[in-house]
């Protein structure tokens, strides 16, 4: 329940915490056949939810699933890990936003020992990228479940009434092909991506790393304020603030941009391809026959679409059932299973799925295409690579906001510089 | 008292039994206590206490003790925390005003008995039991700037678009407009009931005095009123400060890409549950406490020495 107010809600949490720190909250015994599982809410879980009575029947186990959207899930690890709660023994979560902060709080078992034992399930066939941010500080904390790259969605038939016969390459042609439409389309958007502030700075990326920036040198240095960042700014801005829908919000997230793409309001949007089945499902898209996907436009540096593994299964620390929630997960994200999900729509983490051509059978083949491109020159990082992610994502994409609103990119993208670069300083210290 | 103990006990009667009839007082309200103790006295404790430390990412993390750091760095902060405090005075304020007097205009109109009376006032109550999630929601896609309905509305007159809620300037007022809507009915509930208690000679003799029937309700309905209207004033006042549901559900996290919504409730939310800055959001929620009980208190007071 939402109506309850922040003060409700923060002491009731801070009451848990201390009264679960006192209790240690220990209801389940060493060897419950019981494996709790909290998961997001995602094509993923429905494909897995339907396979479950296969591993019960296997394992005589009992599978109990936590569902919940992605704000959800995050509030409820915050209050669950915090008071060291043992009722999640596997946990579904975003290496690349919490996978930092929990395993530096230790609420992440360490599997490095279970990963390299498991000899059938093949540790070594899952991806270097994604498995590298699935590691903290050498050791395994989680396992990749899915990956996400970047791709053009497009209307093929805005672009045939055009005059267009490809896709852009490049981002120089994505501009002038978004103008062209704009104008020829009164009431059609030539281009729509996520404007929120938070939100953004995913789908930005790719542009920041096509133009040849990052958020820092590697050595944590912000550098988001260097010309090339400053020029992919203003880009990803002036597309939506001159060729994107009117009035645009400031605060749309994937579910906004996407609706306006599949109600037909949009010719270009770039979005993580995991995504892809809202704009090809003709019970959501009216724009299911004519979608069509490009990889990422090169921009002064190349096409740099991000790579990234989006989530990942672990186990809480606390957990009392590790042994059997190391079953769950073997089994989850066995080759069959990921073989399974890949096609129905989930793009998957291990390379022997991606070399299967039954591993790319159900994809649109110019989605499939653009994948391949996206995974060899990927970047495999799509935010900042630092411990506050969500602070770190308000401040480098508020020079997003400021550019779809039309005020000035460079200063704001210099504020964010200084801000940003103290973040990394706390962190560091 | 002494002597309703001793006519209850008897020589005979256990001393577990002697002594409990002795603190009976304490005995009885000991689960109302235990109570209070664990669910309030507990958890605004360690609020406290956590306000007083740099507890951040975990609160099992390891955490030193800051003193008043924090509430020095929460109240020097002008990018967020002040802004903050000025859209809760505002979302507050205009909530409060117009609900108040929408309300007092709705009470009296519904205040004498007429024909089919039943029926407008459930239509009048019925924004009141819908869930505020779920008015967040219908409310967003009626302002949606491009295909929502307030917009085609106004076209039909002629007025352009408006970006409601994705205006920077404009959504804190939207949204103070989707509270207005939902709570006002339970203003005119309140003030319905006192109404409805009033006697019916002091109006009576005004009007054979020769009062208006405006001066009828300045000098003597609402004089009469006042009592009642303090405390619609106090049970809105608190709830809307409050407010979190309708602005989550609009604009999310952080009220908006320019904080445009970010009222404290707003922002200790963010501030816990985003940041994992647990000891600078306790902070921010003991301030917001004792703003909410500074404010409830002076306006109690007043009420009081008036009327």
């Amino acid at each position: 329940m939402l109506r309850q107010s922040g003060i409700g809600i923060s002491l009731a949490v801070v009451a848990a915490l201390g009264l679960s720190a006192c209790g240690g909250g220990g209801d389940n015994s060493a060897s419950s056949k019981t494996v709790r599982v909290t998961l997001a809410n995602h094509v993923w879980t429905e494909n897995i939810k339907k396979a479950l009575p296969e591993f019960e029947k296997q394992t005589g186990l009992k599978v109990e699933i936590t569902q919940l959207g992605e704000d959800q899930l995050s509030d409820q690890y915050n209050v669950k890990l915090n008071a060291g709660s043992s009722d999640i023994d596997v946990m579904m979560y975003r290496p690349l936003q919490e996978g930092k902060l929990f395993a530096k709080n230790g609420y992440l078992d360490d599997l490095s020992s279970k990963v390299k034992d498991a000899k059938d399930w093949n540790w070594n066939d899952f991806q270097e990228g994604p498995v590298g941010s699935t590691t903290y500080k050498g050791k395994v904390v989680g396992v990749p479940l899915i990956t996400e790259q970047e791709v053009l969605y497009y209307r093929k038939d805005l672009l045939k009434k055009a005059g267009i016969a490809n896709p852009p390459k490049t981002l120089d042609e994505l501009k002038a092909d978004a103008e062209k439409i704009s104008k020829a389309n009164p009431g059609v958007a030539g281009f729509v991506a996520r404007t929120g502030k938070s939100a953004a700075v995913t789908q930005f990326s790719s542009f920041l790393y096509s133009m040849g920036g990052d958020f820092t040198d590697g050595n944590d240095h912000a550098t988001i304020n260097t010309p090339e960042a400053k020029k992919a700014y203003e880009l990803y801005g002036s597309l939506i603030r001159d060729y994107g829908p009117k009035n645009v919000s400031t605060d749309m997230s994937w579910p906004e941009a996407m609706a306006i793409f599949t109600q037909g309001k949009a010719a270009f949007y770039t979005e993580a391809d995991s995504l892809y089945k809202n704009a090809t499902d003709p019970a959501k898209s009216k724009v299911a026959d004519t979608v069509g996907f490009a990889p990422f436009p090169a921009g002064s540096a190349g096409s740099k679409p991000y790579n990234v593994p989006s989530w990942a299964l672990g186990i809480n620390d606390s957990s009392k059932n590790k042994a059997n929630a190391w079953k769950f997960i073997q089994w989850a994200t066995s080759k069959d299973q990921v073989l399974a999900n890949q096609k129905s729509g989930v793009p998957g983490a291990r390379t022997s799925v991606w070399s299967d051509p039954a591993g790319t059978s159900t994809y649109p083949k110019d989605l499939a295409d653009a994948i391949a491109v996206s995974t060899q020159h990927g970047v495999g990082h799509d935010r900042p690579l630092v411990v506050k992610v969500p602070e770190s994502r308000e401040i480098v994409g508020q020079p997003i906001v400021d550019a779809i609103t039309g005020k000035d990119v460079s200063a704001s993208a210099d504020a964010a510089q200084e801000q940003f670069q103290k973040l990394l300083d706390d962190e560091n210290k | 008292m002494a002597a309703a103990g001793s006519l209850t006990t008897s020589a005979s009667t256990p001393a577990w039994a002697r002594w409990a009839n002795d603190h009976r007082k304490w005995l009885f309200a000991a689960p109302a206590m235990a109570f209070v103790a664990v669910l309030i006295i507990f958890p605004v404790g360690w609020t406290i206490y956590l306000s007083l430390t740099d507890a951040e990412g975990s609160v099992r993390a390891e955490k030193s003790f800051t003193g008043l750091g924090n509430y020095l760095d929460v109240l020097t902060d002008t990018a967020r925390f002040w802004p903050a405090v000025l859209r809760t005075v505002e979302f507050t304020g205009v909530a409060l005003f117009f609900e108040v007097v929408l309300g007092m205009v709705v009470a009296l109109l519904l205040w004498r008995p007429f024909r089919g009376e039943k029926w407008v006032r459930v239509a009048i109550l019925l924004p009141l039991v819908a869930t505020p999630v779920a008015v967040g929601m219908m409310w967003r896609l009626i302002f949606d700037p491009n295909i929502g309905f307030a917009n085609q509305m106004l076209g039909w007159v002629g007025i352009p678009p408006q970006p409601w809620l994705a205006g920077e300037n404009s959504a804190l007022m939207t949204t103070a407009f989707m509270d207005i809507w939902q709570w006002t009915p339970m203003v005119v509930l309140i003030l319905l009931a006192g109404l409805t208690a009033l006697p019916e000679e002091p109006n009576e003799a005004a009007l054979v005095d020769g009062a208006s029937a405006w001066q009828r309700f300045r000098y003597v309905t609402l004089p009469m009123l006042m009592p009642t209207v303090i405390v619609a004033i106090l049970l809105r006042g608190i709830d809307a400060i409050k407010t979190f549901d309708i602005l989550y559900a609009t604009k999310g996290k952080g009220g908006g890409s320019y904080h445009e919504v970010e009222t404290l409730n707003v922002y200790a939310y963010g501030l816990s549950f985003d940041y994992n800055e647990y000891g600078i959001a306790s902070a921010v929620l003991i301030i917001f406490f004792l703003i909410i009980v500074g404010s409830m208190w002076a306006l109690t007071a007043r009420g009081k020495e008036r009327y």
